[in-house]
């Protein structure tokens, strides 16, 4: 499934999406940024509640399909451009994380 | 042998906004080295790591990366407070990063693992009160 795929399901919506064609291989859940840089595989979707800058440069440099922002948390316009800048895909949802991940689990 | 191409960038310290910028900017000329996509992301990890390191505890320093035709050698040089204890810094989970620090998602204690756990050759060199030097290898093969 690609990202822009994901974005189209009911319940995801889009935050930046500079790269929709990018395909979703799995998924990995932490909010802790070197966690994340340690264990995420490239291509996974990263479900996270964080929203500061460094989300960008660490989704970019471990090579994540995409971010995405769990319980409606929302990212600052600036942020939200850096995104787009560097080309990282970034969705939001409503849902918590566990259902996020039990959701794109069912969908991949 | 060629000679290695060569980057060097000055990270600043404290300045958490830009954290990172070196790292993808050394990721971009890697892509233009066509480098593949998994060593990129294996250097890139572990320089972004060093890099934050730099940005947390040691008010920043340099960081140059040396691309030969087989490998690439990371160096990251600060003058920083050195590391008292490096057995244990090296320990998955430890970390003397300030709450402020924390609260931004850093200071997981990951940093120098992750950087060892990505690079085929890791060398600290350390004097308390001076500095920290880090070199890294990432063998192509």
């Amino acid at each position: 499934m690609t990202v822009k795929e994901l974005s189209e399901i009911k319940g995801f919506s889009v935050v930046a999406l500079p790269d929709p064609d990018r395909e979703i291989g799995g998924a990995y859940c932490c909010d802790l940024l070197s966690w994340v840089m340690g264990r995420a595989k490239a291509d996974d979707a990263w479900i996270t509640i964080m929203t500061n800058s460094n989300i960008i440069a660490v989704a970019s440099l471990a090579d994540t399909a995409s971010v995405i922002l769990c319980e409606g948390v929302e990212l600052d316009s600036e942020v939200k451009a850096l995104a787009e800048a560097k080309g990282v895909n970034v969705l939001g949802t409503e849902m918590p994380i566990y259902e996020t991940a039990a959701a794109i689990s069912n969908l991949i | 042998m060629s000679e290695p191409v060569k980057f060097k960038y000055d990270v600043q310290g404290g300045n958490f906004a830009s954290a990172g910028q070196a790292s993808v900017q050394v990721k971009k000329n890697l892509r233009q080295i066509g480098l593949s996509p998994e060593i990129i992301r294996r250097i890139s990890i572990a320089m972004y790591e060093g890099e934050i390191n730099m940005v947390i505890h040691a008010g920043g320093g340099i960081a140059e990366v040396q691309v030969f035709e087989d490998k690439v050698i990371i160096v990251l040089d600060d003058r920083g407070p050195g590391i008292p204890n490096i057995e244990l810094a090296m320990k998955e989970g430890f970390s003397t990063a300030p709450d402020n620090i924390r609260s931004l998602g850093f200071g997981a204690g990951m940093g120098l693992p992750n950087m060892k756990r990505y690079t085929d050759d890791m060398k600290i060199e350390t004097e308390l009160g001076k500095g920290t030097r880090i070199t890294m290898q990432v063998n192509f093969e």
